[in-house]
């Protein structure tokens, strides 16, 4: 069957490149770098250069990597580490739109007695400064806010935010993982101490993330054991992962142009293609301020996880903000966050793109989105209801 | 992804007697765009009262669509009386079963269809009647109370699967525990559990039921193990089995066969069921 990939924010492939530098450390290179002998040695080197490709693609100092078994793990390090760090502290600040790593974390730390601020959003997903300056109080300790949003793509002025924040001298967490690979970050020029990613969305395998600590920055280790990461994450270091993060990272700022343009270029005439050829659709999201390769597009009246299994019966993989599609019963909070309304919320839909996809998939998703459309239209209620309201029927 | 039988998938596919009947003499209406579900039931009857036409439109996932079409398959043909028995259950079993935390579209289906029956008797359902428990889905008591008879429920979280309520804020919660515990006391007084009433099967039931059984209670057991087991043939009350992987050269099994998938047989089963092997 043909398959057409555009969930690239939920993963991605891993590159033949990244594969390719990680086979040897599977076999014959097994060291353990942190060994006294040369077989040690010859992979700590490895792991060296790894850390040095990453830090080159956030602009950080290599010091600064720690390397995680994956994004969640690098978000709970992060804001559990800070508020160990600062125990007379008990308040945090985030905001309502965060993925379950922090979101979940955030409710958990509620639930310990910790006084959580979460800020809104509006109706195109953008924060208001305002909220956020009038959020602090002598017991702040931390804040953390998603770079970008990984249902609508939304990017955050992650810098003007880290302005305020640092103003206040608070520790400052950004959740990074839908950002890095498609936006350029340079943590030199910038005011963010804590960043998290995760290798799975740039092309690396799934167990591999990476939390950046700015240096001088307080924190205390989550993962408690051995010297690895400088002491500030134990745990005998993944080698063959490491060195793929080290290549995805390394193709990463490589392909980061490709990223802003052609595939910037493909996601833009999808959703101008979509809005031309299906009524009744809107897209979610602020679209001055977004991620190049998603399209978070609802359509009125159908259900989303509908709309998916009919794609997906076409090879088309994309994923859905409903309610449905997670086991839960409301739609994304993202959509909710946002007050998107209820005709559209259930049947949002989500294209994300990577630099493996073609015009030509464009144009496949592009002829069979539509008659999907109609067909779930002609089967809901609320259609006929609808076309008859504006005087179609 | 969800684990969709190919029944679900076909009927979501291929949906049967999509549509609105004009001039029905039953029509129902439950769910709305805010729940994220509806489903809208249009029947007509023939001179001999029996449901000639049904059909129906939802909005709503893929087990809703499915569940709407089983339902509409389900009942044409038989009388009101013969439709009003038809429970959530029967759409789920008709589909193959569904995933749980589905369950609540095989309740809109029975729900749609009750409402449908109320409609061309000319009665009203008044929701105003109830007290409305879930705020966040406006599921009542009564329909809490009926899912969970209906589906023999014990956990908020099952409650949740069937009918929604508790889906949202979460508030309801403690009100939902209270209820269950109210009516499983009720039914454990109304009937004593001590034994499984059965009723009587017909063949086609009995096989069903059988590779029901097999499906759900003894090839996982089994294949757990490294084993696996195929059905051969059913004569009357003689179940013949071929067993498969570790099983097939197992020395203990016979005593598999047996004392475990004869005991689980006669316990979902029949009580006179016997299990013989066939070497393949």
């Amino acid at each position: 069957m043909k398959i057409v990939y555009v969930d690239n924010n939920a993963t991605t492939k891993v590159s033949p490149e990244v594969l390719e530098e990680m086979l040897p450390y599977f076999s014959e290179l097994y060291g353990n770098p942190s060994s006294m002998h040369f077989f040690g040695g010859q992979v700590q080197k490895k792991v060296n250069e790894a850390r040095e490709k990453v830090a080159d693609l956030l602009g950080a100092d290599p010091s600064e990597i720690v390397f995680t078994s994956c994004g969640t793990e690098s978000d709970n390090a992060a804001i559990l580490g800070t508020l160990d760090s600062y125990p007379e502290k008990r308040h945090l600040i985030t905001s309502r739109v965060e993925h379950p790593a922090v979101g979940n974390v955030s409710t958990y730390l509620g639930r310990k007695g910790y006084r959580v601020t979460e800020l809104s959003v509006d109706r195109e997903g953008r924060l208001d400064l305002d909220e956020l300056r009038e959020s602090f109080t002598d017991e702040t300790a931390l804040v953390t806010i998603m770079y970008a949003n990984n249902e609508t793509g939304v990017i955050f002025p992650i810098e003007e935010i880290g302005e305020i924040v640092k103003a206040k001298g608070i520790s400052f967490h950004t959740d990074a993982v839908q950002t890095v690979g498609k936006v350029p970050i340079n943590q030199k020029k910038s005011r963010v101490d804590m960043l998290s990613l995760s290798g799975h969305k740039l092309h690396a395998p799934k167990g591999i993330g990476v939390l950046y600590i700015r240096k001088g920055t307080k924190f205390s280790p989550f993962m408690i054991g051995g010297h690895q990461e400088k002491g500030r994450r134990g745990g005998t270091e993944n080698v063959p992962y490491i060195i793929g993060l080290g290549k995805a990272c390394e193709l990463a700022k490589k392909h980061l142009d490709e990223e802003n343009t052609r595939i910037k270029t493909l996601r833009d005439y999808l959703e101008a293609k979509i809005l031309e050829k299906i009524p009744n659709t809107l897209i979610n999201g602020d679209p001055l301020n977004r991620l190049p390769n998603t399209v978070s597009v609802s359509f009125e009246y159908v259900e989303g996880e509908s709309i998916l299994l009919l794609l997906s019966d076409l090879g088309i993989c994309a994923s859905s903000g409903s309610a449905c599609t997670s086991g839960s019963l409301e739609p994304s909070h993202v959509l909710r966050a946002m007050g998107v309304p209820f005709t559209a919320a259930h049947g949002s839909i989500r294209f994300s793109l990577s630099i493996y996809n073609t015009k030509e998939e464009m144009d496949y998703i592009i002829e069979h989105l539509p008659p999907i459309i109609q067909r779930l239209r002609d089967i809901s209620p609320f259609w006929k209801d609808y076309l008859k309201s504006q005087g179609k029927g | 992804m969800w684990d969709y039988t190919e029944k679900v998938k076909d009927h979501f596919l291929n949906p049967r007697n999509v549509g609105e009947i004009e001039g029905p003499d039953g029509a129902g209406e439950v769910g709305s765009l805010a729940c994220g579900d509806a489903l809208r039931l249009t029947f007509k009857l023939d001179e001999s009262k029996r449901i000639k036409d049904v059909k129906f439109k939802t909005f709503g996932c893929a087990s809703a669509i499915a569940s709407s079409s089983a339902l509409t398959e389900i009942i044409k043909g038989m009388t009101i009386e013969e439709a009003e028995k038809v429970t959530n259950q029967d759409i789920a079993s008709y589909l193959g079963g569904l995933p749980e935390e589905k369950m609540h579209c095989s309740v809109m289906g029975k729900e749609a269809l009750e409402a449908a029956i109320a409609n061309y008797r000319g009665q009203k359902v008044v929701k105003e009647d109830f007290e409305i428990v879930c705020k966040c889905f406006g599921v009542t008591d009564r329909e809490i109370i009926k899912a969970i008879q209906e589906n023999d429920l014990r956990t908020v979280e099952q409650v949740t699967y069937y009918t929604k309520a508790g889906g949202g804020c979460g508030q309801c919660h403690p009100k939902i525990e209270a209820i269950i515990e109210k009516v499983r006391k009720e039914m454990e007084k109304e009937a004593p559990p001590p034994k499984l009433e059965k009723k009587k099967l017909t063949n086609i039931q009995k096989i069903k039921l059988i590779e029901e059984t097999l499906g759900r209670e003894i090839i996982p057991a089994l294949k757990a193990d490294g084993g696996d087991l195929d059905l051969i043939d059913i004569e009357g009350n003689k179940v013949l089995v071929a067993l498969r992987g570790k099983c097939s050269f197992c020395p203990s099994s016979e005593f598999t066969l047996k004392q475990y998938v004869e005991t689980k047989l006669r316990e979902f089963v029949s009580e006179d069921i016997e299990v013989e092997e066939v070497r393949p």
